[in-house]
Order: structure tokens, then sequence, then C-alpha cells
């Protein structure tokens, strides 16, 4: 789903529907469903965000369906190689209609270690292939900071938080960006 | 004022009831309780399936999503019910559709025969428990029509081992349920319970009682037993290429399942509605919720069965032992009458 306060105000669509918008928005954004992927090292630090300690199924995400037909978030948590890409070009577009993605770690966020002269097999970056909602960064990054992760994008579906008023959990309170 | 409404209504229940008579008016005011109970029902026990799975996982589960996180399951629901629905190219539509439709209306049927109480019950048929166990058997063909019309390897593996894990584990069922109904000697779900008058028939038939509980617990597709979703194996099995309400069908009738053979076992076994100081339906919901409790306290525990380790299990061990014992149960009646 598009956030329309994100857009610039001639980029908003005309018609909008508010109510059902928002309802949808905080909805979505609760209940984010993961899938069941890793590709490399980062993948180890997203199963210990879903393990006890930290725990995310908390706010909701804590279901990892093995299926891209039933989930909603793809944790791209890891180096993808050329050989890879495909696949997991494959695996987005399997996943139904509202869906994002999160870009974990410095080798899906950019390369990482792997950009240098002459580097022949890894895709410098996810959003060299797929449309990227948040950015881990860390090598690899802590459980926190893929939970970070995750309420940045509810955040990002219900109007910077402010609509999300069904969580419990409130964000420490930040300067608004000019 | 208030007098003259209530005459009104009773006029009204009088001429509904000429007109369509007693039997069609309980039955459609039944299925509508049902149907609302069943949505409740789900929405309840997956949250509490969350809640268990963290707290034995050392975790806390769902807890931002309302207070303790009530409200997740419905926030989960609402949700699927905005996800595309999407049907792959290569599918025969007609039954990938029809599939999870199928396996959601035969759960219904059940709820008409069980007992909630002396008198909470749609339909006391004297063939209630075969009822239950016929429209269980829907379930299995509606899973292999949706494996099958998936087109897809994953969702067709899941399936064929969906088909065989139930053929086998429903023969100790039915076998175990049978020693109970040769003890009670009716088919009546309320027959049965009045037969546990003074004693509950798991002190009776101890083997039968397990025997039909981990033979449920293997219907309802439920870990150890659910190797036709093995997900190390098979992505996620029989509903691999579901998406949206269609998997959130498979997954309200799963759950609706657990309720149904729990309160199957708390018939047959543990004394229905009997108990003391509070009303039957109560008493039977508590011990329904407790042995759901008991299946997801397995679930959460133990490693999941490879497929030979299941079938041989079923068919050395559960046929013989549920046979011996529904023979002996025979003869101990035979001589006791």
């Amino acid at each position: 789903m598009v956030n329309h306060s994100l857009l610039r105000p001639e980029l908003r669509p005309p018609v909008q529907m508010a109510l059902l918008d928002d309802i949808l928005g905080i909805v979505r954004a609760n209940s984010l469903w993961p899938m069941t992927f890793g590709i490399a090292c980062c993948s180890i630090e997203m199963m210990a965000a879903g393990a006890s300690r930290f725990d995310l199924d908390r706010f909701g995400a804590g279901v990892f369906r093995p299926s891209p037909r039933q989930s909603d978030v793809m944790i791209v948590a890891g180096t993808i190689s050329k050989k890879m890409a495909p696949t997991v070009l494959t695996l987005y577009e399997q996943m139904p209609a509202p869906k994002w993605v999160i870009a974990m770690g410095n080798c899906a966020i950019s390369g990482g270690p792997f950009v240098y002269d002459k580097q022949y097999a890894i895709v410098n970056g996810t959003d060299v292939i797929l449309p990227v909602d948040v950015y881990v960064p860390g090598c690899p990054p802590r459980p926190e900071a893929l939970i970070q992760g995750f309420l940045e994008l509810q955040d990002k579906l219900t109007k910077g938080g402010k609509t999300n008023f069904i969580r419990h959990f409130k964000r420490w309170p930040r300067k608004e960006q000019p | 004022m208030s007098d003259g409404i209530l005459v009104d209504l009773r006029v009204i229940w009088e001429a509904l009831v000429r007109f369509f008579g007693l039997e069609a008016l309980v039955l459609v005011i039944g299925l509508v309780v049902i149907l609302a109970w069943v949505q409740v029902n789900a929405l309840f026990l997956v949250w509490l399936e969350r809640k268990v799975a963290g707290h034995i996982q050392l975790r806390i589960g769902p807890k931002e999503v309302g207070p303790f996180g009530v409200l997740q399951t419905i926030v989960d629901g609402i949700k699927l019910l905005g996800k595309e629905l999407i049907t792959p190219q290569p599918v025969s539509w007609l039954l990938f559709i029809l599939s999870p439709i199928m396996v959601f209306t035969p759960v219904l049927v059940a709820f008409v025969v069980l007992p909630f109480g002396p008198h909470l019950i749609i339909r006391d048929i004297n063939v209630g428990l075969m009822l239950i166990f016929a429209f269980g058997g829907i379930n299995v063909l509606s899973i292999l029509m949706g494996g099958w019309a998936s087109n897809n390897k994953y969702a067709l593996l899941g399936a064929i081992r969906s088909v065989a894990q139930n053929v086998a584990y429903e023969i100790p069922l039915l076998l175990s349920a049978m020693s109970v109904v040769v003890m009670s000697g009716t088919l009546s779900m309320q027959g049965i319970v009045e037969a546990q008058e003074g004693v509950w028939f798991i002190f009776y038939q101890p083997v039968a009682g397990l025997l039909y509980l981990i033979g449920a617990t293997a219907e309802t597709n439920r870990a150890p037993f659910d190797i036709p979703e093995a997900e190390s194996e098979l992505v996620a099995g029989f509903h691999t290429e579901y998406s949206g309400m269609r998997f959130g069908l498979f997954f309200l009738a799963e759950y609706t399942n657990m309720f149904i053979v729990a309160a199957v076992a708390t018939t047959l076994f543990f004394g229905g509605w009997r108990g003391p100081f509070l009303p039957g339906p109560w008493w039977f919901l508590i011990k329904v919720y407790i042995l759901i409790f008991g299946v997801m306290w397995v679930r959460w525990t133990f490693p999941r069965l490879r497929f030979d380790q299941l079938m041989n299990f079923a068919w050395k061990y559960m046929i013989p032992i549920a046979l011996l014992n529904l023979l002996v149960t025979a003869l101990v009646m035979k001589l006791v009458r």
C-alpha cells in the first residue's frame, strides 16, 4: 500500500478512502508476516530476533510463513549472489500484493564488503533488483536492529506511527524531518 | 409497554414455529450461533496457541496489539481479507477455489450433534458419533483436492501425505470410539454422556482414551504428526499455493477441527458436560479447552516424526492395540450383562 502522506502533495491521488486506508494500514502494520527465507549469515540474527530474549512475535511479526503466497514481508538477510538473484526475484513476485522488503545487513544494502575491482559474483545491493522499503545496517545487524526495522516499516504504513494507536509500545518521539 | 413487546415477540415466535416447525427454527438459529462461535473460537485458539508457544519457548508471544495481544488474531484476520487472492495460471481453478470452502463446510456439521449441555444441543440424533466421523472424512478429500488442483509438487506431496496419514489414523480413532460405544450401547452423543453417570469412561477405557487422543492429534495434522505441512521438506504442504483468505479458511478449519476432536474426546471419555457446582456448558468448555491446551503443549514440545515412523506406529502398534482393546471390551461387556 502506498502511504500517501509520504508523497508530495501534487502526487497524491485525488480521492482517498481515508478511514478504510487508515484501518488497513493499522491492520497491515501490526500483522507483518515475514517469509522463512535467509541467504547468508544475517539470517542467523534474523532467527535470533524471532527466538526468546528478542521475540519478534510481540509485535505480531513472528509468524514466519514458509510459503511466499502467505507472507507480507521479505527480509533479504544476506549476500545476494548473481546466481541467487533470479530466485530472490521470483520469490518476490510470488508474494501477494501488499508486500514489503527489508534489506538486512550491509551486503543487502549495497554489496557491503564485496564492492571491489573485478568483483564478478555479487549483486551490489537488494535495490538493484527489488524495491526496498527499509534498510537495516550492520554487519550483521543485531536482532534489536531488525526489530527497529520492523517498527520503521510499521511507521511507514501508519502515517509515521500517528494512526498506530492499537500498539501499546510507543517510540521515542523524534524530530520532524524537513 | 415492555409487556406489549414481549407479547408481540411471543406471537411472532409462535407464528414462526407454526410456519416452519420447531425443528427447522432451532436448526437455523443454531447454525447462525455456530457460525459466530466458530470464528470467535478460532480467534481465541490462534491467540492461545501463540501465547502458549511463546511461553514454552521462553518468549512472551503477542503482547503489543491490544491488552495481552488479544487483538492480534483479529488484526491478522482483517489483514488476510485485504490480501491479494492469487490463482496461479496452471491450477485447475474450480477445484482450487472449491477446496478451502469444502474443507470448512463439513466442520460446521459436527457442531449440530455436540452436546454442550443437558439441553444445549441442536439435534440429538441417534447416530451422532457416526455423523461426526463421516463428515470428518470429507476434510481429507478436500485437502487432496486442494493439493492436486494447485499443480505444485510440494502441495501434491503434502496432500498425499495427509491422505495416507488420515487413512492410517482414522482406523484406531474409530476403533477406540467403538469400544466406548460398546460400553454405552448407543451412538447418540447425549446418550454417551448419560452413560457416564457415575464414572467417566477414561477410567474404564484408559487405553482407548490414549489411542483416541493420539489419533485425534494426527487427524488434525498437528505436531508431532504434522508431516503434511512439514516446513523443512514441503514448503507449506497442501496450502502452499493459497494466499489471503483462502489460506485463512484452511487455518480456520484446522482450529475448528481441533475444537471438534477435543469436544468428541470430552464427550466420549471425560464425562461431557458433567461436573459439580457449575452448569453443564461451562464444564464442557473447560474440559475441551484443557484438552486443547494439552494438544498445544505436545505440539511445541515434541519434534516431528519421520514418515515411516508415523506409518509404522499407526499400522503396527495402534491398530492391533485398538482391536485388542475392542475385543476385550466386547467380551467383558458380554460377561457382565
